[in-house]
């Protein structure tokens, strides 16, 4: 035996470190090995939103596509996936902090000082969307965020940008620059993770995506690369429908 | 009550670059060596697959190979008169975790300090005087120069592979290398990379304004390699997935790539994963070090007695645990005394973005490497005339974009919208044919009031109070960095580009956008034990059978990445623990 889990590990744990799978291990002799023994990533699923309720879903949605509105050569946030994508994040670690520091005492602290809130992104979004919604209903005929036109959406949104349009309870402001880093991200993040539908974001920067050999272009100045994007999981076309 | 483990020759604390080598060096020696790290076992195959490794996501966003801030974190405030607060998620910097430490996830940018680097208060001040630098300016010289330190760069980049263009061969100038670098002993292991098209075409420009441009030197290899210990590289594929992210190709410099599989089949070696030294034990006098504890996953505390102790973790968790333990005297910034936690310092980085006609341009900035691009070092250290300046230090000027990832590398004009259809079309039409970051790598000289201390009410996970810092940009480095970001831009403009935007360091210093991982000092080395940790050695002062290895040790940091230095410090100190310790076992230097 090259790894031995020796008795260090019979007694009761005292805490539990963020990686479920982490025991302290003896090794030596020769590097330990095990077929298999990578961690690859969890595809997300299609379906029903995991972590956003219909109404706070529709509001994403709708947020999602003035972030980045649909043209005639791309699709939007909303069909590119990026409310689905932020749904998953918010429902996983992303979501509820895992692995960050959340010891108190909560303090305000300067902006320099990175954010010291007490509640974590899965929380704020959802007060946030609800603060949305009433700011909205209050302000156009009881009308929620999604079913603004698109004139008034933007017009919200850019209360909110500039802080001019407060949010009862939450930093609207500080929220906003979240949700447009957020829905970026998923734009941009490999299709594995919801958004970035078909790899709509890629197709239309020119990024050729999850490659990892580029031997034969190095040298090849102001040339277009000429394949298209892959993901993780290949492409569509790799895949026989049906 | 700590359970008690057998007897070691050696325990190592930490197995990143540092405590790889010097394990290496120690188990040659015959030594029986044990090696504690914090984090995971991690390798090549298992850990950084090609198949999935290029997630942007994963690893860049959410930090995936990196320590968690629950597991400890640290406080941050500008100045003494404010409450520090904890770092809840990382930004300005990126502690490592995990066997390999930051040789698994960084750049492999390869560089050297400049020989007036390591005599950098006695040179600035035999040639501007020293009226000329700020009052309260702490820098100082290493106590070790260039010379002696030559041997033992070589041998890093041996080990590596690492891919260059010497520009200064035993002091005879070399067409296409640095002629500013210090004297090098031989050529590099291995040629420059290639380079993509904007690094190539910032080259030009830069040479036509008269610069020397050179390749930077790599631990991305520009081909196969065989190291002397008989490990095996290959050739880096420019993926652009290098910083942030273990290579599964063999092809970047790291513990796991150049060290470890021969390491690990020593059978006088031992490495214990997931394990956190919580002090070095000292006996009665305070004057030995008896071994650490560490607590293993499951919470329990052992004693791993040794003979020598090795404090090689990243730079602040040294500091940390010589202050815990109490180990020498806690820098006191009001009264000036004390030297633990003194001389801490960063990096003021600034960068440049072009943006470039794309009917014209097609830079493809998703094919690089982590070290791939185009320097030059006319501006940096002390190779330009300060005096009509007003301030010290420099920074190599760099192209040295290493990927076109596009949640972080998607760069728009200033002035595009943060969202909307404009940011939707700026972001479409300025992929391909902008430059991003073009870096601005500058010193970050040491002062009164920046350093590190424990903070007096927040806790890590063992209740721990977790290291605090107090770091601020000075006149001087905002200064350099105003300087040195319009030279830059000259560059950018000359290769073409319609829009130049200015990115320089700003105060104060912020603790949420990232610059780079090169914190340095707090336990810095130096010729005299009022104000330094270590001698020339690495050694320390206060207990001869402990040395601490690092970027800790710097009194002041360079315009350059501090890897190439780390690890030629930690081959200086095994030497010397081999030469000379061994025969006889206490303080190297008398003070």
């Amino acid at each position: 035996m090259t790894i031995r889990r020796r008795d260090l590990l019979a007694t009761s744990a005292l805490f539990v470190l963020s990686t479920a799978s982490a025991h302290a291990l003896e090794i030596f002799g020769q590097l330990p090995w095990s077929p298999n023994a990578g961690n690859p990533p969890t595809p997300v699923k299609p379906g029903p939103w995991v972590y956003f309720t219909g109404a706070e879903g529709r509001a994403m949605e709708a947020i999602a596509d003035r972030i980045i509105p649909p043209d005639p050569q791309t699709p939007g946030g909303k069909d590119a996936g990026c409310a689905v994508f932020l749904d998953r994040q918010l429902a996983g670690p992303y979501g509820h902090r895992d692995g960050l520091y959340v010891r108190p005492p909560f303090q305000p602290g300067a902006k320099n000082q990175g954010s010291q809130s007490e509640a974590g992104p899965a929380q704020q979004y959802r007060m946030a969307l609800a603060a949305l919604d009433r700011a909205c209903k209050a302000k156009y005929a009881d009308k929620e965020f999604a079913a603004l036109s698109d004139a008034d959406k933007d017009t919200v949104l850019k209360g909110l940008e500039s802080g001019d349009l407060k949010l009862d309870g939450i930093d609207g402001k500080a929220f906003f620059e979240q949700a447009i880093k957020d829905i970026q991200m998923g734009f941009f993040a490999d299709p594995i993770y919801g958004g970035n539908r078909d790899m709509v974001a890629w197709k239309m920067i020119g990024y050729p995506g999850a490659r990892y050999n580029y031997l034969d272009w190095i040298d090849r100045h102001n040339e277009r690369f000429p394949l298209p994007p892959v993901s993780m999981t290949g492409r569509a076309e790799w895949t026989p429908k049906g | 009550m700590a359970r008690k483990l057998p007897k070691k020759d050696v325990v190592i604390v930490g197995l990143g670059w540092t405590g790889s080598i010097m394990a290496h060096e120690l188990t040659d020696e015959g030594l029986d060596v044990i090696a504690i790290e914090r984090g995971p076992w991690r390798d090549s195959p298992t850990d950084f697959p090609t198949n999935y490794m290029q997630d942007e996501l994963r690893y860049r966003i959410r930090h995936e190979l990196f320590l968690r801030p629950d597991q400890t974190t640290f406080t941050f405030r500008n100045k003494m008169d404010q409450t520090a607060l904890p770092i809840r998620s990382w930004g300005a910097f990126m502690p490592p975790n995990g066997v390999g430490g930051g040789g698994v996830h960084w750049n492999a940018e390869t560089w050297r300090f400049a020989p007036s680097d390591f005599v950098l208060k006695t040179h600035l001040t035999e040639r501007y005087g020293a009226s000329f630098l700020p009052d309260d300016m702490t820098i100082q010289d290493w106590g070790i120069t260039y010379d002696e330190l030559e041997p033992h760069y070589d041998q890093f980049e041996y080990l590596c592979g690492t891919s260059g263009t010497a520009g200064n061969l035993n002091g005879q100038i070399q067409d296409g290398g640095n002629p500013f670098e210090g004297p090098r002993s031989r050529p590099y292991p291995t040629p420059a990379q290639k380079q993509g098209y904007g690094h190539t075409l910032w080259a030009k420009a830069a040479a036509e304004l008269g610069y020397k441009p050179f390749p930077q030197p790599s631990g991305n290899l520009s081909r196969a390699y065989t190291n002397p210990l008989g490990l095996r590289m290959g050739p880096c594929t420019y993926c652009g997935f290098c910083e942030w992210f273990g290579c599964g190709n063999y092809s970047k410099a790291s513990p796991q790539t150049t060290i470890l599989p021969v390491l690990i089949r020593k059978s006088n070696f031992v490495v214990r994963d997931n394990s956190e030294v919580t002090r070095i034990n000292t006996d009665r006098s305070g004057k030995r070090a008896t071994g650490v504890t560490f607590v293993d996953t499951s919470g329990e505390e052992w004693e791993q007695p040794a003979d020598l102790v090795i404090l090689s973790a990243y730079s602040m968790f040294n500091v940390q645990l010589l202050l815990l333990s109490k180990i020498g005297q806690p820098y006191d910034p009001a009264a000036n005394t004390g030297v633990v936690g003194r001389n801490f310092t960063h990096q003021a980085t600034s960068s440049v973005d072009g943006f470039f006609d794309s009917s014209k341009f097609n830079f493809n900035p998703f094919i690089a490497s982590g070290a791939i691009g185009m320097c030059i070092d006319e501006f940096n250290g002390d190779n330009f005339d300060h005096g009509p300046l007003g301030f010290v230090g420099g920074g190599y000027l760099g192209q040295v974009q290493t990927n076109g990832r596009p949640i972080e590398t998607t760069p728009v004009p200033s002035g595009t919208p943060k969202w909307g259809p404009q940011w939707k079309t700026a972001v479409r039409d300025n992929y391909l044919s902008s430059l991003k970051g073009g870096s601005i790598h500058a010193s970050f000289y040491s002062y009164r009031d920046v350093y590190l201390d424990l903070d007096p009410a927040y806790k890590d996970r063992l209740g721990r109070p977790l290291m605090r810092m107090t770091i601020d940009f000075h006149d001087n480095e905002i200064k350099a960095a105003n300087y040195l970001t319009d030279k830059y831009a000259e560059i950018v403009k000359a290769m073409g580009a319609h829009q130049v935007d200015k990115k320089p360091r700003k105060g104060p210093y912020d603790i949420t956008t990232y610059q780079t991982t090169h914190l340095n000092g707090g336990a810095i080395m130096g010729a005299d034990p009022k104000t330094s940790v270590t001698n020339r050695y690495l050694q320390s002062w206060d207990v001869s059978n402990l040395f601490v290895l690092g970027a800790s040790a710097f009194p002041q940091n360079a315009g350059y990445n501090p890897t190439g230095t780390v690890a030629a410090l930690a081959y200086w100190s095994a030497a010397a623990i081999r030469g000379q310790y061994l025969k006889n076992p206490g303080p190297l230097v008398h003070a």
